[in-house]
């Protein structure tokens, strides 16, 4: 790699901001450090029209302190870069909660047809039927493999989705005069998010902690439906992979003291085809597209977060919906639009959600499997999950062990060693494997949360269960392997509590530039 | 199509592992009566009929490349692309990768956002910028959230513009219904030119943040320098939400003492893609970095002493904070920021400002032209960047649709949102304009008012 022995030159672009040690080492320099002055990157034609003079000097900046690089040096920088990445094209990455299958390259193609790409969120209907029939469509799917009346595609991740879901949850009650319900039922095990989402519209949270075989406790759950509740916040199968097999007593409870159900769908990769969210009597829910329906990650995102609902929540979506606004007939195509429903919560973003990045691939994906490869999809998702299981069961604790469904959760853990689930997942990285999601849920000790996804082979599960075999092995007899993992790989164990301390949060261009 | 690499051998095998006689064995937790549904969706396309299936819905949209020339913008911007940005935004290490959860293997997520990170704060002229928001309109809405986090819910107004671009402020709404926060200003019958000095009346002791546009959403640039001022005068803090482009070539709200500063990033590098997905970046002063919401990279060194990057200051985040967090948010837009940051880098402190000179010529040839065909003028004089109000002597949806027959795609019907812009319309010129389209504009719009 470039660079390797220089050290930083750099400085944070801000005056507060404390300066970084000037003996780290560099691997890739910054596009900043890298730039030097005179460098162009693109150049942009001559204008065309007359000139016109600018506006007065004291509107204007004076300077804009942005990198000088040429073309190849951007290319190799960002190339540098994608090498010190970890990624589901170069292997298996079992993060569990997030659903990392392989994401079809067709997508990558057909989100980039011209007439996606280059079309205006606000061009006439008239000249964007194709990208008007593409989310009609898929809101049909949608509401079809999720068992729901409507659908909104708006909402940006799921995260976003799920405080869509709460907005209309209070809205609904609020429509019927019913102002006492202010609090939200969530078990131990759920995503963070959830009672982030509830929080931040001010409503409170009960939880509600989980019994011996990981099902939501009945007992506390029936103590805590009274008539100031909202509803409940479910994920089923819920994140310790586990189906509630008392799901429709659970439903009837919440139904049963007028509050509603919310399903989140961070998990409906374990039920395509298995059973309908909307069917169990869940009243909305949101899809995660890019776990479920094979949207790319993107390192982080953007995500894409539709929900459904039942009909008695129809009216209460966000605006807008897309509808057939003109029925078609024999001469002519159906004419689609935009509504916006009757009651609705209002807008949650900008234009009409993430259309091209999302939308066009989760409906690529839909329509190359067909129902009976949406139900293979969760059948082989499911089987791996517990092939996985099957063979570690000895090996490595599992608290609440029975069939899982897309993921399970073992305890990173072993008597008398004091190698912890970090540990065990920093050493799975130099047998080149993505570790689990750990430290979740909370309701497990040291968990280690394990989703293959159905797009793993048996050879590369077999791989990646006797590498943890392996690793519980030198857990006892040379732990320091496991404490100082990962050695195989370009960087090490980072300094987090100096990136927190120092909060160097920006770099700028080199303080001598100027003078170059 | 199928993309489950397993045998029928090897899944015989698997399942005696497992220990069931078959796949459906595996579901006995999901009530009988309910499993397995029919599902009634179309059957599976192969790769070959899902290309022209998609192909076929893509060609019947008429895009602002090959069908129409666009005038239009109001928030979502045609500019070129350099072929570069696609090409890294393809790499498989990039879009096929997750949350850098394990910075040892995720530096290049990383580092790529730390560089967004200090390309945004270097183009706001802002101290810090988050790992980004989902787009402009909710980066905005997370301001009015920070705003009053700041204030612990003690200052409960908010005073917006109607200047701002009207989804950002429905999304503020969405975002504050039901909490006790009431907005002030938010009124499009409000005079709207009115210089947004007289905002500085609606903000007392009880606002906690003050939400203006720059350029505003009719294209106008202000020097907000004073309202400022007189904002930070009553304590209250002030967020501009700005076109990115524009700050290549306008005083940055930074310097003109904003304390955040939003807005989308689509502008830099990122298609139009039918609204999304774009980016919301969000920068601000050290000093609110703990109250803001959303990811955040920080530097550090790895046990080697090698220069590394992390994500800091987790315990501000949802996933820590539960209930308590100020927001939900837990991804944030990491390809597209990735995107902005290529683009910036490729464009660099000549070839954006070079950008924006092209979008302000253009806008202002036109404009010059257009003023001057008889029964149409501006509607504005202020000073503007690649946006101008212009005013029609029809109804805009009777011109636009003239304009298409042509094939332009025209402006932005103001009067939508604004009743007395009723026969206004925006329109956004940008380098992808030539001379000879502009012109052809202007001979169109010069028939429409004669005829």
């Amino acid at each position: 790699m470039v660079n390797a022995a220089s050290t930083a030159k750099h400085r944070p672009s801000t005056g507060s901001g404390p300066v970084p040690p000037l003996s780290a080492k560099i691997v890739e320099p910054t596009v900043f450090d890298l730039s030097s002055p005179g460098r162009i990157g693109v150049t942009m034609p001559d204008p065309d029209v007359p000139e016109t003079t600018l506006p007065p000097r004291e509107l204007l900046r004076s300077d804009l302190p942005l990198p000088e690089l040429a073309e190849v040096d951007v290319v190799r920088h960002y190339m540098h870069l994608s090498s010190f990445n970890y990624s589901v094209d170069s292997g298996f990455y079992p993060l569990g909660s997030c659903t990392m299958k392989y994401n079809p390259k067709i997508n990558e193609d057909t989100c980039r047809l011209p007439g996606f790409l280059h079309t205006h969120p606000l061009q006439p209907i008239e000249t964007v039927q194709g990208n008007l029939l593409l989310m009609y469509t898929l809101q049909e799917w949608l509401k079809e493999i999720g068992g729901y009346a409507a659908v909104t595609l708006q909402p940006a991740a799921g995260a976003h989705g799920e405080f869509t879901g709460v907005l209309m949850m209070r809205a609904y009650h609020k429509s019927r005069g019913d102002t006492k319900r202010v609090k939200m039922i969530i078990p131990d095990s759920a995503h963070g998010t959830n009672p982030a989402s509830v929080g931040m519209m001010g409503l409170q949270v009960v939880q509600v902690p989980s019994d011996e075989r990981g099902n939501v406790d009945l007992k506390a759950l029936e103590a805590a439906c009274d008539n100031t509740v909202v509803g409940m916040m479910l994920t089923n199968p819920n994140t310790l992979g586990l189906f509630d097999e008392n799901i429709e007593k659970v439903i009837e409870l919440v139904h049963g003291c007028g509050g509603l159900m919310y399903g989140d769908g961070a998990n409906l990769n374990a039920l395509l085809g298995i059973v309908r969210p909307g069917d169990l009597g869940f009243d909305v829910m949101h899809f995660n597209l890019h776990k479920t329906f094979s949207v790319p990650h993107g390192g982080g995102g953007p995500g894409v977060g539709p929900v459904g609902v039942a009909a008695r929540l129809a009216d209460f979506l966000p605006e807008p919906l897309v509808g057939m606004i003109e029925e078609g007939d024999d001469d002519t195509a159906p004419l689609y639009g935009f509504l916006k429903p009757a009651k609705s919560i209002g807008r949650m973003k900008a234009f009409h959600g993430h259309f091209g990045g999302g939308f066009v691939r989760a409906f690529t994906y839909i329509a190359m499997h067909g129902p009976d490869g949406l139900k293979d999809i969760s059948q082989y998702a499911v089987l791996n999950a517990n092939y996985l299981l099957a063979r570690l069961r000895d090996t490595y604790r599992v608290p609440f062990d029975r069939i899982c469904m897309h993921e399970f959760v073992a305890e990173g853990r072993f008597e008398g060693s004091d190698v912890r689930a970090l540990d065990i997942a920093k050493r799975l990285i130099d047998y080149n494997f993505h570790p689990p999601t750990n430290y979740f849920p909370l309701i497990v000790h040291e968990a280690l949360m394990i989703e293959p996804t159905e797009t793993e082979n048996k050879d590369t599960l077999d791989a990646f269960t006797d590498a943890l075999i392996k690793i519980a092995e030198e857990a006892k007899t040379q732990p320091d392997l496991l404490h100082n993992a990962p050695s195989t790989t370009r960087f090490g164990r980072m300094d987090e509590v100096k990136a927190a301390r120092e909060l160097v949060l920006c770099c700028g261009l080199p303080e001598d530039y100027s003078n170059q | 199509m199928s993309y489950i690499p397993i045998s029928p051998k090897e899944r015989d095998a698997m399942l005696e592992t497992v220990g069931v006689k078959s796949l459906d064995d595996l579901f006995e937790a999901v009530p009988a009566r309910h499993r397995f549904p029919m599902l009634n969706l179309p059957p599976a396309l192969t790769e070959m009929e899902a290309m022209e299936e998609l192909s076929g819905l893509a060609q019947a949209n008429e895009n602002v490349r090959s069908d129409l020339v666009s005038f239009l913008g109001a928030g979502m911007y045609n500019h070129y692309i350099p072929s570069v940005v696609d090409h890294i935004l393809r790499r498989g290490e990039f879009y096929t990768a997750y949350t850098p959860y394990q910075p040892e293997i995720s530096q290049g997520t990383l580092q790529a956002i730390f560089e967004y990170q200090s390309l945004m704060a270097a183009l706001t002229g802002m101290e810090v910028c988050n790992a980004s928001h989902y787009d402009g309109a909710t980066a905005t809405a997370e301001a009015v959230n920070l705003a009053y986090a700041q204030f612990r819910g003690k200052r409960r107004k908010v005073v917006v513009s109607p200047a701002v671009h009207p989804q950002y402020r429905a999304v503020i709404r969405t975002y504050i219904q039901g909490t006790d926060m009431e907005l002030a200003g938010d009124n499009p019958n409000t005079d709207l030119d009115s210089q947004p000095d007289e905002l500085a009346t609606l903000i007392d002791e009880n606002t906690s943040l003050l939400v203006v546009q720059y350029p505003d959403f009719f294209g106008r640039v202000y020097d907000y320098a004073k309202l400022i001022e007189a904002a930070h005068a009553k304590g209250a803090l002030v967020c501009i939400v700005a076109n990115p482009t524009a700050l290549a070539l306008f005083k940055t709200p930074g310097s003109l003492g904003a304390d955040i500063v939003v807005g989308d990033g689509q502008p830099l590098g990122i298609p139009m893609w039918y609204g999304g997905p774009s980016v919301g970046f969000f920068t601000t002063r050290r000093s609110f970095v703990h109250k803001m919401a959303g990811r955040l990279v920080g530097e550090t060194v790895d046990n080697r002493g090698q220069r590394s990057y992390v994500l800091t200051l987790t315990a501000r985040e949802q996933h820590i904070k539960r209930e308590r967090a100020t927001s939900n948010i837990c991804t944030n837009q990491g390809l597209i920021a990735l995107g902005t940051a290529v683009y910036l880098s490729l464009l660099g402190k000549k070839g954006l400002r070079q950008v924006a000179e092209l979008c302000y010529q253009k806008a202002h040839y036109a404009a010059q032209q257009l003023s001057q065909i008889d029964g149409m003028g501006l509607c504005f004089s202020e000073p503007f960047f690649h946006e101008f109000a212009l005013c029609l002597n029809r109804p805009v949806a009777e011109v636009n649709a003239h304009l298409l027959d042509h094939g332009i795609l025209g402006g932005y019907d103001l009067g939508q949102d604004y009743p007395a812009l009723k026969d206004h319309m925006l329109i956004a010129v940008t380098e992808m304009n030539s001379k000879e389209d502009i012109d052809m504009l202007v001979n169109i719009l010069s028939e429409v008012s004669h005829g």
